[in-house]
């Protein structure tokens, strides 16, 4: 099944365990409600996601992206979200590159406590790639060559 | 693989906004899904024992369960697939509740991306390997820091249970919040009649080590093996030698110093002993005021010490302590209500806190005991409490209830009957909060037997009129205006997290919420346990509580800190980082960026190489990210796992 035509776009967010996943849990206990657009992959930390994740997941057809850790100084691994953000600062940089939209990837830091922030990001993204609209595909075999080159290279 | 999926209900959570039978059969399609269902309520036992059926019957060899978070009951469903014979790590969970049904009413698009989750869920799982935990050995220590009531309940409680307490309070003195009230409710038995005991107790105790006057430094390591870093703060007393006989506090020259103990009523000399229970029994020289440390003149404590314990060149002093388990007991503090332009900012001298007003009511107090009006000594007849000030109000932001302050202004309005019989309480109050023990009756007490005027409304302004105080309010229940000439007015200040509670969050890595409180595991079923193994929490750090829920919390602490002990081996999470060895150029950079020092580098046949210390790694994945090789993965969030969950969503 595809996103529903019209009226979703594809989101994914890469969620750290201790914080923003958290934060999105705490969201869904206070029912506030969120766009349908986004979906969470865990990770156990921000400093876990290789920005060729993002990348490779802007590149497979993904509309928007959004990454999302405990704020700074307030990491449950001490310093893996400092990692992080030089990392997704770099790739924010370095996405247009790629003939993507910066726009279309975002990181954010979400505590566990923060339900209602959580709502008002997700919501705040989804709007703003909403307002994109859905990304150009990467098709034809050059682009299939180039996708299996950074799987290789992951 | 092949896989079973089960789409839970969760009575009408889920199925109420999601169709969890379309779920379940669009699941069917997914690639090595071999058996699909739905699910009343999978965590129960009988929706359990119907995975473990379908495992046995189909032969399954991993499982997706949508439901909850898995924050909630994935210890549960591996617990589960262990008992069916599957290794633990064989489960995913797709999260159709907290992130889907939850949080939007569209059944189609919830329906739709409950699929979605499935299949990412799924498609991780068919690269999910078995992973089996290892144990190690743990330091069968607890380092409580907080020497309240909360506190010191664990402590002896741990101790009592055979374990090696360290006790670390940053005032010079245990007792806390505790120490300082006069009375309690709704007994109004002597606080320190309560509380004294056990401190003594604690500084009797064999097991347990009292650091006061002393912080929390650094925390290092892991469950079952902290290394903690602790400030002895100068005292520049040598509390070897000091015997608290308090001899260098009458004889010192400057009176002058801050006095917190009593809620800076009065002022203290410059080296003093907070209080006549204190234990440790020990003086502290405030060096802001000290005549000789500040001017290198007076000495006069050192000549009268009789046995020489003052030394004016102490420094901090650092030491470590290695323990298995950390209690954080830090309390709370009380909202600074000088933000209240109404009622005055703190310029008006008659216009006190309720924890002042305590310590003017206590026998050991700055007053001895005697009610007086701090501008001219005087007793006052009308004592006016307002209730709420910093509790419940949004525009200070401390929109929470205080849970307590109902209370303590009962007692206090009872009290000031006691000591002054001809005198006349007002209470202006919100709402009456007494659920406890024995708590309504006590607050009927107040109004009937002592005749405490209770009235609901807020007040809008206090001003001085002569040697009175004008409060000015609202009578919501006669919906009228009244107006009280008060000689004293009491506020019942709110409670905020204690100063410094999220510097200590940081370094034992928990969670704290908006307000600065520290983050229970589940604020339902694990009230006392951190998501930080082995770090525990007791008291009002975690929310406002009274003292018997603050002992009560402080036991369940210990309870959890004995039982994590009362195992001869902790086991450990099997996600941890492995290195491909044929893939490794021993560039060292997962070394250098692990936050815990848990790679090392060894030699290979004469190559570099880099070798995960697995008891030491907590399975952050910063190294996995870091490697240009991939060569050392996470295992269970290995870059193919993430990458499959990012193809079955990207799919279309």
């Amino acid at each position: 099944m595809p996103v529903l035509e019209g009226k979703e776009l594809r989101i994914v967010g890469f969620l750290c365990n201790w914080c923003s996943y958290g934060g999105a849990d705490t969201a869904g206990v206070g029912r506030f409600t969120q766009p349908t657009d986004l979906r969470v992959i865990k990770v156990p930390c921000s400093g876990r996601i290789d920005p060729l994740f993002i990348v490779k997941t802007l590149m497979s057809g993904a509309d928007g992206v959004l990454v999302s850790g405990c704020h700074p100084n307030d990491c449950h691994y001490a310093e893996g979200n400092f990692y992080a953000r030089r990392r997704l600062e770099m790739l924010k940089r370095f996405i247009p590159m790629l003939g993507i939209d910066p726009d279309r990837f975002d990181y954010t830091w979400v505590s566990a406590s923060e339900g209602q922030r959580w709502q008002e990001v997700v919501t705040k993204f989804t709007e703003q790639i909403h307002k994109l609209g859905p990304a150009q595909k990467i098709e034809g075999p050059e682009a299939e060559e180039t996708l299996k080159l950074m799987e290789a290279s992951l | 693989m092949k896989i079973g999926v089960f789409v839970c209900h969760c009575g009408t959570n889920i199925e109420g906004t999601v169709d969890t039978a379309a779920v379940a059969e669009a699941a069917r399609e997914f690639p090595g899904v071999v058996f699909a269902t739905d699910t009343m309520y999978a965590c129960s036992e009988p929706g359990q024992d119907g995975i473990i059926e379908a495992i046995k019957e189909h032969k399954l060899d991993g499982v997706v369960v949508a439901s909850c978070t898995p924050r909630m009951h994935e210890p549960t469903f591996r617990k589960t697939l262990e008992r069916a014979g599957l290794n633990r790590y064989l489960f995913e969970m797709a999260n159709i509740r907290e992130h889907v049904s939850w949080i939007g009413k569209d059944r189609e698009a919830n329906t739709n991306k409950s699929v979605d989750l499935v299949r990412m869920a799924a498609a991780k799982l068919i690269n999910n390997k078995p992973l089996n935990a290892k144990f190690f050995d743990m330091n069968k220590k607890v380092m409580i820091v907080g020497g309240g009531v909360a506190g010191i309940q664990a402590a002896l409680d741990c101790a009592d249970g055979g374990l090696d307490v360290i006790l670390v309070e940053k005032t010079s003195s245990i007792g806390g919040k505790m120490a300082k009230l006069d009375k309690t409710f709704p007994t109004v038995d002597c606080s320190s009649c309560v509380l004294g005991p056990r401190m003594v107790d604690v500084a009797q105790h064999p097991n347990i080590t009292l650091h006061a006057y002393s912080e929390i430094e650094e925390v290092n390591g892991y469950v079952g093996n902290f290394e903690v870093k602790i400030k002895k703060k100068a005292s520049y007393v040598n509390w070897d030698l000091c015997t608290g006989c308090g001899i260098c506090m009458e004889k010192c020259p400057s009176k002058k110093a801050d006095n917190p103990f009593d809620e800076y009523l009065g002022k203290a000399p410059a080296i003093n002993i907070p209080f006549p229970q204190a234990i440790p029994k020990k003086a502290v020289i405030d060096p802001d005021f000290c005549i000789k440390i500040k001017r290198d003149k007076c000495g006069v404590c050192a000549k009268v010490c009789p046995s020489e314990a003052i030394d004016y060149t102490q420094q901090d002093e650092f030491i470590t302590e290695e323990v298995g388990a950390v209690v954080a007991a830090t309390g709370y503090d009380l909202f600074d209500w000088t933000v209240y332009g109404e009622y005055g900012g703190g310029q008006y001298p008659d216009v006190i806190t309720s924890m002042q007003y305590e310590r003017m009511l206590s026998a050991s107090g700055p007053s001895e005991g005697h009610v007086k009006r701090p501008s001219d000594g005087k007793e006052p007849k009308n004592v006016v409490f307002i209730q709420c000030v910093g509790s419940r109000d949004k525009s200070v932001d401390r929109p929470y209830c205080s849970g307590f302050c109902c209370m303590y202004t009962a007692k206090q309005s009872i009290l000031t009957k006691d000591h002054i019989p001809d005198s006349q309480s007002y209470v202006f109050y919100m709402d009456i909060r007494a659920p406890g023990k024995m708590y309504d009756e006590f607050t009927r007490r107040a109004m009937e037997e002592y005749g405490a005027k209770y009235i609901r409304g807020r007040v809008s302004m206090i001003y001085p009129k002569g040697d009175k105080l004008i409060v000015r309010g609202a009578d919501t229940l006669m919906g009228d205006q009244v107006e009280v000439d008060a000689d004293l007015v009491v506020l019942a200040v709110g409670v905020e997290a204690a100063n410094g509670a999220t510097d200590l969050a940081k370094k034992l890595r928990i969670s704290y919420d908006n307000y600065g409180f520290f983050m229970e595991g589940h604020p339902k079923l694990k009230p006392v346990e951190t998501n930080t193994a082995g770090v525990f929490l007791a008291g009002a750090c975690q929310g406002p509580k009274d003292i018997p829920a603050s002992v009560a919390q402080g036991s369940a602490a210990a309870a959890k800190v004995l039982a994590m002990f009362s195992k001869d081996q902790l086991e450990s999470d099997p996600a941890i980082s492995v290195v491909d060895i044929k893939r490794c150029i021993g560039c060292g950079k997962c070394i250098s960026t692990c936050p815990f020092g848990a790679i090392k580098e060894v030699d290979f046949r004469g190559m570099v190489k880099a070798e995960v210390i697995e008891t030491i790694c907590q399975g952050c994945g910063i190294c996995t990210s870091t490697c240009p090789q991939g060569a050392i993965q996470l295992q269970h969030f290995t870059d193919n796992q993430i990458l499959a969950e990012v193809n079955a969503v990207c799919r279309f």
